[in-house]
């Protein structure tokens, strides 16, 4: 085990700096986007990463809704195809 | 008078929904279903605005806990999309209420009605409370009643259109068909064409395009909430029939 650790596996790109934590980079499709984060391992966090609410919106990855109560221990995986929508004005 | 409109045990204060569609801006659609007096808002379902995260939302001028917010799924032109909006609409907000919308064309927007019915089963197995946008049609409005719609939304005319309520007599064919809630939704163009609804026997009227396009959006909201009034009202006084020939108002007795 070397101080530098990349693994690759079908979750992310890990990168691990041994006494310094990690960096990880996945590839999601957002709102038909591509988007490269770094910070989001799960729902919460790219809520959190875009500065969006939780109560107004609501989540689907690949074309399953994922509850409220599920985001925080909801995974995501590189090339996952995520939905967040709102409302907006309508009749 | 005691004369709420409840749909599956939800009571509703007033008899006139408005859309949140079209108005220039969040400030002018706030002001104008205040005039309205609409308790019962429509929104539609959208991706969030990821690239400009600082845009406002429309539900931080329409108070949800003020308000109830009745999502459509306009867009869908088919069963499979208004099955996921109508999920997605659920889990946003805060009801199972769905206007469900299946449109058929784009030029005129009526709806598919093959596909309506068939979404109206899934979604009210599922435990929504759907009100499905349908035609004028009263043997449809009779199916969507057998298929578990909470109330029917019969068109008066196109979306949009402001042509009035074109076909009367099958409105009023389909308030005696069902048992439901009648609420025409579409073509309302001006305040008279809202009481006509009214007046025919319909549980409620709902109105965007008719509101939030005319010059005055506000005065117009605030003429919808009269209308709608005037035409319950006049509806549940009973009006008199019509007839060819006069009849005197004043008394023969006493003339010199």
């Amino acid at each position: 085990m070397g101080w530098l650790t990349v693994s690759f596996s079908p979750l992310q790109i890990r990168v691990e700096l041994q006494g310094y934590g990690f960096l990880f980079f996945m590839k999601l499709t957002l709102n038909g986007e591509i988007f490269d984060t770094s910070k989001a391992e799960t729902i919460r966090d790219l809520l959190d990463e875009l500065g969006i609410e939780s109560v107004r919106v609501a989540v689907e990855v690949n074309l399953t809704i994922v509850k409220k109560a599920d985001y925080m221990a909801f995974k995501l995986k590189d090339g996952d195809n995520v939905e967040i929508v709102n409302f907006v004005g309508g009749g | 008078m005691n004369d709420k409109l409840i749909i599956k045990g939800i009571e509703f204060k007033s008899r006139l929904w408005v859309g949140t569609g079209k108005y220039k801006d969040f400030d002018e659609t706030k002001k104008a279903i205040e005039a309205s007096g609409a308790d019962v808002v429509t929104v539609a379902v959208r991706r969030v605005n990821i690239i400009d995260r600082k845009s406002e939302n429309l539900l931080d001028y329409i108070d949800p806990k003020k308000y109830k917010i009745l999502p459509n799924t306009a867009g869908c032109y088919n069963v499979e999309d208004a099955l996921r909006y109508s999920r997605l609409a659920r889990e946003a907000g805060i009801s199972d209420l769905i206007k469900l919308e299946v449109i058929g064309d784009e030029k005129t927007l009526f709806p598919d009605t093959i596909g309506l019915l068939k979404a109206t089963e899934i979604l009210a197995k599922e435990g929504f409370i759907v009100l499905p946008y349908s035609n004028d049609d009263p043997i449809m409005a009779k199916r969507l009643e057998d298929a578990g719609a909470a109330a029917v939304m019969p068109l008066g005319a196109p979306i949009g259109s402001g042509l009035g309520i074109r076909n009367p007599y099958n409105i009023k064919i389909i308030l005696e068909t069902v048992k439901l809630p009648v609420i025409v939704d579409a073509g309302v163009g001006t305040a008279s064409d809202a009481t006509i609804a009214m007046e025919l026997g319909c549980d409620a009227v709902l109105i965007n395009t008719g509101i939030a396009g005319a010059k005055d959006p506000i005065a117009m909201a605030e003429a919808m909430k009269h209308a709608v009034i005037a035409g319950r009202l006049a509806c549940k006084a009973g009006r008199i029939p019509r007839k060819l020939y006069a009849t005197a108002s004043s008394p023969f007795d006493g003339m010199l």
